[in-house]
């Protein structure tokens, strides 16, 4: 039974099973490879989207449960890839190998877009869901308060 | 040089490893390029060819401008990059060596990656953190000699003599007559000049430099990787791909019994389920083997992989405990083991001395969890043999893949996509081998294999276990006189021979033998262990344990003499010197990271120079509140000098955060400052992993964590996220050292000692999260 989805305002229509993990969906079936398999249980952040705007882990929410509602991947983050969050993950350097990377911009993406001039603790506490191996925290946590301070 | 002991002197993790250790000797030395590293005597000083480990590595290192660089007429100038990326910024690093050199706008360079190809690129091996410091001088001659070929070509155009033109900024420029040609007018006629011999290549002087030693150049993905672009091994994608995941014998060594696929034919998407045969150990990096499902998308194969009934044969490492195993190497560490290094009479100076301190230390197992888990595509057929997959050895693993396949190696490609994340993980190719099998068994069908979180903490190559036992003696004044530092640790060695159980010579070169105190009575020993889990190298390697107890030790020492940690370190360090390690008791030859020891001797000057920079960094001797204290660690490792110095608060509930810290580092010249920075960043953050939660523990011979729930890694709000880089300037005179490693080892060792100074407590077993630190 297919099923419909909304990935970055493009419709498709996927043949897998209700339960199948957005992230597989969209890494296996739509065929985007910016959102990555970190660890399968909601753990490391590293297949952070939004579902109408909300940052979830697109490894333990089932396709099926979707519905009509807006994913948005790293892909559709922004047209030219100059969101703020972006911007600022450039200019301080932030990656070291990058693959946990996207799934943390998504994640800043969403927090700043609700809390502006967030507080050190505040950007720790919404940051410390998403893993990153390399250890580029001191780059991301600055990266996010200028984003989220809009310097 | 080519005696016996050249497997033991060589930088030869990697050759020993993946050569397989007998037949890599005589391959390596037998492969050594035309275009090495003649030694250049007279008129640039300044710029002095000087010896390293590259020419000893497997096919050497490459100079030729034909191979690294192409120009395009439009002026884009392409350079190969035939290092593997997984976050150090190597692959970027070397290109950006290359068009300084050759006057190149950055702006207007564009990277390739090279397929494993090292008769044509040199060595591949991405590890032992040797890229920069083996490569800045090939590198530099390749663009020196295409910048040369430029002028030349541009001379010759205009009917002058070459000393008239000048490349500058992607243009050739004739001064007199304020002529230019962009470097694309030149691209062809260029690249028909001859390539001047090494003798004739005029290096920049440094204050021509454009990038080397100045931290302007980004990442080269770095828009790639903020965007979702970049493409890593989980991200191949071919037509008609299958995706598949492996269930393996939960014991090393074990293997299928029996399996019944019917269940997981039933998942939907599921289309094969086929057996993996497997291979005891030791061997090296072959497949452990195991039952494959094989389907149209990587969650039907997982969820067919749970519907599998699988009976398992165990082997002999059935009964395998951490716990027992624990004991047993306490026990080994207690009694003397195999002499490395015997400096004067440790036994008499610890028998006669005032007091004898004595610790012991355990490292438990840990896994690599790199972010991206093993993961690669393989197409099998019709004689032929490709492969993608995220790998920092290309070359070993086509070599592998040959083996493996029966293919000759002209029919077997290698494709290199960046690797997110590798630490030691991603040398040993066990995941191609699977992709190339499945695709071979589905009769050419592309294959993707990707392994779970839960596939690699278990079924890693696990950094060893570790116990080290030191004992000192203190004559009465405080001076320590007799050390004697006993290490016992299954040998990376046994993923490639039976039963080795001693560690080799590169493994007790890191941070054994190689303590660089100047005490008069020193021994170090190694006792015999064996292995019973796939023992790999992990970032830094036996650094890990040796100095995790060595530089506590020396804190230890302190404390029991009543000094301060920071000036007993200088005073066990001692006077500026290169040691004499013949003088100093090495039993056999030192093995310094595959290097030559006159070009990158243990310079205890050095060494004490970084103490001192990263106690000013961090404030060392301040005063300190309640709950807080300063730790401080030194090490030399991969030839770079790193001290690292961290301030901790322990709360009232036991909870242990890192305000700040220090860590200064001598590498030689830094040919990327902000590259160097960030590897310094993230050895503190991987520090507080491995110190904190870093266990992987077995029970019933099978791995007890899983994922990142059990198997906990350092998050951004456990991290230290006041990371201070003090580097030491050099120029291009002193030689390159490694920095991808160098930065871990002295952290768990500074931790721990500022948790001593913040609450009386000594940690000896790690990880630290098994410890109450609430005040007593």
């Amino acid at each position: 039974m297919a099923i419909a989805l909304k990935v970055n305002g493009a419709r498709h229509s996927v043949d897998v099973p209700p339960d199948t993990p957005l992230l597989w969906v969209i890494r296996d079936v739509v065929g985007l490879h910016g959102t990555k398999y970190g660890c399968g249980i909601a753990v490391c952040g590293a297949c952070t989207v939004h579902v109408d705007g909300q940052a979830v882990r697109s490894c333990v929410t089932a396709v099926g449960d979707v519905g009509d509602a807006e994913v948005v991947t790293i892909e559709g983050l922004h047209p030219t890839g100059d969101h703020p969050v972006q911007r600022a993950w450039r200019d301080a350097n932030v990656p070291q190998c990058g693959f946990c990377q996207t799934g943390q911009i998504m994640q800043a993406a969403a927090f700043v877009a609700t809390t502006r001039n967030p507080t050190d603790q505040q950007v720790s506490e919404a940051m410390s869901g998403n893993i990153c191996r390399c250890g580029c925290y001191q780059r991301i946590h600055a990266a996010v308060k200028a984003a989220g301070t809009g310097a | 040089m080519v005696a016996t002991t050249t497997t033991t002197m060589r930088p030869l993790i990697e050759n020993v490893s993946r050569r397989g250790f007998l037949a890599g000797a005589s391959a390596a030395t037998g492969l050594v390029l035309a275009l090495q590293l003649v030694p250049l005597r007279g008129a640039l000083a300044a710029a002095a060819p000087y010896a390293t480990g590259a020419t000893e590595m497997p096919h050497g290192a490459v100079n030729d401008p034909h191979v690294f660089v192409s120009i395009d007429p439009d002026g884009t100038v392409t350079i190969v990059r035939h290092r593997s990326e997984m976050g150090t910024g190597a692959s970027t690093g070397l290109p950006m060596v290359l068009a300084d050199e050759m006057e190149a706008d950055w702006s207007r360079v564009r990277l390739v990656q090279a397929p494993g190809d090292e008769p044509r690129y040199g060595n591949q091996d991405t590890d032992g953190s040797r890229s920069m410091r083996h490569f800045i001088q090939p590198m530099r001659q390749c663009g020196a000699a295409m910048r040369q070929m430029l002028e030349a070509a541009a001379a010759k155009q205009w009917g002058v003599p070459a000393g008239e033109v000048e490349a500058v900024n992607h243009e050739v420029v004739h001064k007199a007559s304020g002529r230019k040609l962009g470097y694309g007018d030149l691209a062809t006629t260029a690249m028909a000049e001859p390539v001047p011999p090494l003798e004739q290549l005029r290096l920049k002087e440094a204050a021509a430099f454009r990038y080397m030693g100045k931290g302007n150049v980004p990442m080269y993905d770095l828009h790639d990787i903020t965007t979702g672009k970049a493409v890593y091994g989980q991200d191949v994608a071919l037509p008609g791909m299958r995706f598949a995941v492996v269930a393996r014998p939960p014991v090393v060594g074990g293997k299928v019994k029996s399996f019944d696929p019917a269940e997981a034919l039933k998942v939907p998407g599921v289309e094969k389920v086929l057996e993996i045969p497997g291979s005891a150990p030791p061997a090296k990096f072959a497949p452990l083997g195991g039952v494959a499902v094989v389907a149209a998308n990587t969650w039907a194969a997982i969820k067919g992989r749970e519907a599998l009934k699988i009976e398992w044969d165990d082997g002999p490492n059935a009964s395998y405990d951490s716990a027992a195993f624990k004991a047993q190497m306490l026990e080994t560490a207690r009694k003397p083991g195999k002499v490395v290094r015997n400096e004067g009479d440790a036994e008499a100076a610890l028998a006669s001395a005032a007091k004898v301190v004595t610790a012991e230390y355990y490292q438990p197992h840990i896994a690599h969890a790199p972010m991206e888990p093993p993961v690669a595509t393989a197409v099998v057929g019709g004689g032929k043999c490709e492969v993608w997959a995220p790998v920092q050895s290309p070359y070993g693993t086509r070599e592998d893949l040959a083996k493996f396949t029966g293919l000759p190696m002209e029919a077997v490609r290698v494709n290199v996509t960046l690797l997110g994340g590798g630490f030691g993980r991603k040398s040993k190719c066990d995941y191609a081998l699977e992709a190339a099998f499945l695709s071979k068994e589905l009769g050419g069908t592309p294959v993707k294999v990707t392994w779970t979180r839960e596939d690699d903490i278990q079924s890693g190559f696990f950094h060893t276990t570790s116990v080290e036992r030191l004992d000192a003696g203190l004559d009465a004044g405080g001076k320590v006189v007799a050390w004697r530092h006993r290490s016992v640790a299954p040998t990376i060695m046994s993923t490639f021979m039976p039963d080795p159980k001693l560690q080799a010579a590169f493994e007790l070169g890191m941070g054994l033998q190689d303590v660089p105190f100047a005490i008069p009575n020193l021994r170090c020993e190694n006792g015999e262990a064996q292995a019973h889990a796939r023992i790999g190298w992990f970032r830094s390697v036996s650094n890990i344990p040796h100095v995790f107890a060595m530089q506590s030790f020396a804190s230890e020492l302190a404390h029991a003499a009543g000094r301060d940690p920071k000036d007993f370190l200088l005073e066990l360090i001692g006077p500026a010197r290169k040691i004499d390690t013949k003088a100093a008791g090495f039993v056999d030859e030192y093995w310094n990271y595959g290097d030559p020891y006159e070009t990158y001797p243990i310079d205890t000057g050095r060494l004490a120079h970084v103490v001192g920079l990263a106690a000013e960094g961090i404030g060392w001797g301040r005063e300190m509140p309640k709950g807080r204290g300063l730790g401080i660690a030194v090490h030399r490792s991969f030839l770079a000098y790193i001290a690292t110095a961290v301030e901790v608060e322990i709360g009232a509930d036991g909870r242990l955060s890192v305000p700040r810290v220090d860590t200064a580092v001598d590498c030689g010249f830094p040919v990327n400052p902000e590259r160097i920075r960030s590897q310094m960043e993230g050895a503190a953050v991987m520090g507080m992993s491995l110190a904190m939660f870093g266990e992987v523990s077995f029970k019933n011979g099978r791995a007890e964590q899983a994922n990142y729930d059990t198997y906990e890694v350092a998050r951004i709000d456990g991290s230290p996220l006041e990371v201070h880089t003090h580097i030491v300037p050099h120029g291009y005179d002193v030689p390159a050292g490694g920095v991808g490693e160098p930065g871990l080892p002295p952290f768990a060792p500074a931790l721990c000692n500022a948790i001593f100074a913040a609450t009386g407590k000594r940690v000896r077993d790690l990880p630290i999260s098994k410890h109450d630190l609430r005040a007593a």
